[in-house]
């Protein structure tokens, strides 16, 4: 009696499931992951509040050029990518007051610092026999099954670390976020904690590239936060919905690539998160945001074409 | 690059030295048709404020390359395919028109998720391909070499449509660019022109990311045209700099990379800043000295400083 295939393929699929805490790698990756996730749920919802997406392009983007120049010249990868990160995010909301508005200076420092990564990718390539183009791989697209205990519990760490201060800032710099004069009014540092937001989020970066990677992070940080912010206008409401979506889509992701071992981690998780954000739109629908006063058009006689 | 006998410190020697191989011919022959159509169409881009969606659909070209090797077909289409396409989901997906503006930061949220999903595709067909790393940094940090006679070809073809078109569309283009609700009252078509140039810039990415990377296009697309927009406002001189600029990196960096062990990513990007950073520092300059000389010289502030309505919910109300 042989079981139909229908019937075969999903129970084949339920018990390699239900092996799939028995992996010591995949423990470590979930350990990772969740608290990973968590840090990039809540600082990607503070990012697209403040419009400040691009920088975090910016801020993920460093992380590349940080984690090759620490393997060109020998240091621990983890070193170079938190001192990069943080002081970009802390140089950038330091400049960022004066010219808020330097989307060209962001973008033409970052075509810079990839460069820069570029030249030590070379170094690193040239000058150490061991090195390999696929250490720069890894840190590009990230490799969240290749952590073993210590460097999940530092990651886990690391990442309880950034959620505790975000919690603890959350307040302030929600009010900071959403009207920085009148917050500034009530005597709410407004520049400082820019300054520690940023800083944050270059935390966060650093933290989030060993599992998805510095190219593809921007999707952890950005789509959850889109779709959360899409379906809720509630702040903390919101903030606690774009934390649960990145927590989802790591599970999701991890578990999906364990499952379907051709398809790397990274993509699974992006794949979850920006199916996610396309979700939201579908519930939403097209509904015009409440974009202002929509220009209404002058008086009849006063449009006549110029050019 | 181990034949190459090296500098002489003969300026005419070292230069026809450049072009023995034909590959470097071709390198250049490239490079000068990605240098002026991505200056000209970055100068709008600069413009409009749209450097992250140029950004974006050059980094689709990622995933476009990875796709159409993964498929064995020429990755000249997977660039070109997956950036209109991409800039047709930006197109339709955001900011509607003028009145879209106060949506900036919805709008960048998708654009970084197609960005990062993008990547992650290419990802996912690279790992599929289990192709040479080789292949996948140069797809992404650019390469001059194996430039064929073709594919210079393509990028001409490409690049006079995309000239053609923004020849056709500049003049209503500026005016809805610098003034869009004014250019709306007048009965300009604001948001097709905006779909329309969205389309431009994605073919624009998609000839530079084949000679910087995807990821360095900004070199070629922002930054000549910023730095011209720093140096002066007015538009037919800005314009002329920028392609000026813009021819100067490009021949350098394929100059530098020729002679030397680093990659040409490194030496168009470290350029492209350079003269950036000279210009700011020019304009500083020449700002302070305004300052200080009295009131006499108004035009302190560029075309790239122009005052913007408030784009981002924050960016009102100085306190």
């Amino acid at each position: 009696m042989s079981a139909p295939l229908s019937l075969v393929l999903p129970t084949a699929v339920i018990a390699s499931a239900g092996t799939i805490f028995e992996q010591p790698f995949m423990q470590y990756a979930f350990l990772a992951g969740t608290l990973i996730a968590l840090a990039a749920g809540l600082v990607g919802y503070f990012l697209v509040l403040r419009g400040q997406v691009f920088a975090g392009d910016l801020l993920t983007h460093v992380t590349f050029t940080g984690a090759l120049a620490a393997l060109a010249f020998g240091v621990d990868l983890r070193v170079g990518l938190f001192a990069t990160t943080i002081a970009v995010g802390v140089i950038m909301a330091g400049l960022g007051e004066r010219g808020h508005a330097d989307d060209v200076l962001t973008g033409t420092t970052f075509a810079w610092i990839l460069g820069l990564g570029v030249l030590f990718l070379t170094l690193f390539t040239t000058n150490r026999s061991t090195g390999n183009g696929a250490a720069a791989i890894r840190v590009l697209f990230g490799s969240i099954f290749g952590l073993n205990l210590a460097t999940a519990q530092l990651a886990a760490g690391v990442g309880v670390a950034i959620v505790l201060v975000m919690l603890l800032i959350a307040r302030p710099l929600l009010f900071a976020s959403l009207d920085p004069a009148v917050a500034a009014a009530h005597g709410v540092p407004v520049k400082l904690l820019g300054v520690i937001f940023l800083g944050l989020a270059g935390a966060a970066a650093a933290e989030a590239t060993q599992a998805v990677g510095a190219l593809l992070l921007l999707g952890l940080l950005a789509a959850p936060a889109g779709a959360a912010a899409r379906l809720t206008s509630r702040p903390f409401l919101g903030l606690t919905l774009s934390a649960a979506l990145a927590v989802a889509s790591m599970w999701i992701g991890l578990v999906v690539s364990y499952l379907v071992p051709p398809v790397p981690p990274s993509f699974a998780i992006l794949a979850v998160a920006a199916g996610g954000y396309a979700l939201a739109f579908a519930v939403t629908g097209r509904q015009p945001q409440n974009s202002g006063p929509s220009k209404e058009p002058l008086p009849a006689g006063l449009g006549h074409p110029v050019l | 690059m181990t034949e190459v006998s090296g500098l002489t410190g003969n300026l005419v020697a070292d230069v026809t030295q450049l072009f023995v191989f034909p590959f470097m011919v071709n390198a250049y022959l490239a490079g000068t048709i990605v240098a002026v159509v991505s200056g000209l169409i970055g100068w709008f881009m600069v413009l409009r404020r749209e450097s992250f969606a140029g950004h974006t659909l050059a980094v689709v070209g990622f995933p476009g390359a990875s796709g159409a090797t993964l498929l064995g077909i020429s990755p000249a289409f997977g660039f070109f395919g997956f950036s209109l396409a991409a800039a047709l989901v930006i197109a339709a997906t955001g900011a509607r028109g003028n009145g879209g503006r106060r949506t900036r930061s919805e709008e960048s949220a998708v654009i970084g998720t197609v960005q990062a999903f993008a990547l992650a595709c290419g990802f996912l067909f690279v790992s599929l391909y289990r192709g040479n790393i080789q292949g996948i940094t140069a797809l992404l940090f650019g390469s001059f070499l194996g430039i064929t006679t073709d594919q210079v070809l393509v990028l001409g073809v490409a690049g006079l449509v995309t000239l053609g078109v923004l020849g056709a569309v500049a003049r209503p283009l500026f005016f809805a660019s610098v003034d869009p609700a004014v250019a709306a009252a007048e009965g300009v078509p604001v948001f097709g022109l905006g779909a329309v140039f969205l389309l431009l810039l994605g073919l624009a990415a998609a000839e530079a990311s084949q000679i910087t990377g995807s990821l360095l296009v900004f070199a070629l697309l922002v930054v000549p045209a910023a730095t011209a927009q720093i140096l002066t406002t007015r538009p037919a001189v800005s314009v002329s700099l920028t392609l000026l600029i813009g021819l100067a990196i490009t021949w350098l960096g394929l100059a530098l990379a020729y002679y030397s062990s680093a990659p040409i990513g490194f030496y168009i990007t470290s350029l492209a800043f350079a003269a950036y950073l000279l210009a700011s520092a020019r304009r500083l300059l020449a700002d302070r000295a305004a300052a200080r000389g009295g009131p006499a010289r108004s035009s302190g502030t560029g075309m790239s400083a122009m005052p913007r309505p408030a784009t981002t919910p924050q960016g009102g109300h100085p306190s």
